[in-house]
């Protein structure tokens, strides 16, 4: 069994390892990004973005064993709540909430669709919680393009699917970069967030690529 | 007994500094706990944290929660929806400013105010 595709295997278990592979790659990735994403909130917020997502990245990979023994949803359910229990900044409650929206809305065979439903759960939820909407310079601006693409290609080719959700969730940045904070410490600087990277933005950004790649290369 | 107050901060030193502030106002008799930093210890805060401090001042006459910016409500809403129904209801987090809040808070609740006045005590505040 190599890596997960969106199409569903019969055996729980079977989905779940192979989601775990790609939470060891979204894992990898914002530890990597940590410098990055600390030099982005930096500029308009309290430089700790990439701190916080590399916190709940460790917390995450020490919870691998405990997560391969649930199912699709249990484990996503889990992995949220890890996250908020880790992270100690808004990033932690906010991604927290869209992984537990999402797992409570998976069944335990999900396939393309149901990953689309449950992504436009998890979207709902992080709007609920930081009650906030698209345009006000948050991961909401890439989250919510990127669900809705993926929802509106889900039934038909899984290729397309994935690149119009990437080709979304790059649109909503770089119109996000234009855009004036309303929510989260950025709406305090105003004015002088406009023209700079939206830290949660990006690290979203970083995400759903690096979904729409794991997914896309396993196709078929 | 009186209502009780929560302060949520990024910080532990401005958590504390607060809660001593408040009792000052308002008295030893006063139940108020605090809670502040991340889960390591740095800026940030913790909804373990406000879990525990929540579970132990919860009383039937209600706790009022002051918290600073962003993080520190998010993850004081979540630790309120892990109580159940009945016991949520009787938990708020006050729209105020953190530390006049929180003296405004601990006075009214001193005075023997129910939830809804020591709320409105908070976010009432105006530097007169």
């Amino acid at each position: 069994m190599g890596r997960m595709s969106l199409a569903q295997s019969h055996n729980p278990a079977e989905n779940t390892g192979a989601a775990l592979e790609l939470l060891d790659v979204l894992c990898t990735l914002l530890l990597g990004a940590e410098d990055e994403l600390n030099g982005l909130d930096r500029a308009i917020g309290d430089g700790d973005h990439g701190g916080n997502l590399a916190r709940a990245s460790r917390s995450l990979s020490e919870l691998r064993p405990e997560l391969a023994e649930l199912s699709m949803g249990e484990a996503v359910t889990r992995a949220g709540r890890a996250v908020v229990m880790s992270v100690g900044g808004a990033s932690g409650p906010l991604y927290g909430t869209l992984l537990m929206e999402m797992g409570k809305a998976l069944p335990d065979e999900p396939g393309p669709g149901d990953w689309a439903a449950a992504f436009a759960a998890g979207v709902d939820g992080v709007a609920r919680r930081g009650r906030s909407a698209e345009g006000d310079k948050t991961m909401l601006d890439v989250l919510a393009p990127a669900s809705r693409a993926l929802s509106e290609e889900a039934s038909a080719d899984l290729h397309e699917a994935l690149a119009a959700m990437r080709a979304a969730a790059e649109d909503g940045f770089e119109t996000s970069r234009g855009l004036r904070a309303k929510r989260g410490r950025a709406a305090y600087v105003g004015e002088r967030s406009v023209g700079h990277d939206d830290p949660g933005a990006r690290s979203a950004l970083l995400c759903v690529g690096a979904v729409a790649d794991f997914l896309g290369e396993n196709k078929g | 007994m009186s209502v009780a107050l929560l302060i949520v901060s990024h910080s532990a030193d401005v958590a504390r500094g607060t809660a001593d502030m408040a009792r000052q106002m308002a008295g030893a008799d006063l139940s108020i706990a605090w809670t502040g930093g991340n889960p390591d210890g740095g800026l940030g805060t913790s909804l373990a944290a406000i879990t525990e401090q929540l579970e132990a001042v919860w009383r039937e006459e209600g706790v009022a929660i002051l918290v600073d910016v962003g993080g520190a409500e998010m993850n004081s809403e979540m630790a309120i929806e892990q109580f159940d129904k009945a016991k949520a209801k009787k938990i708020r987090i006050c729209q105020a400013p953190l530390v006049e809040g929180a003296i405004m808070a601990a006075a009214e609740a001193a005075s023997g105010g129910g939830l809804d006045q020591v709320c409105r005590a908070a976010e009432e505040f105006s530097h007169a």
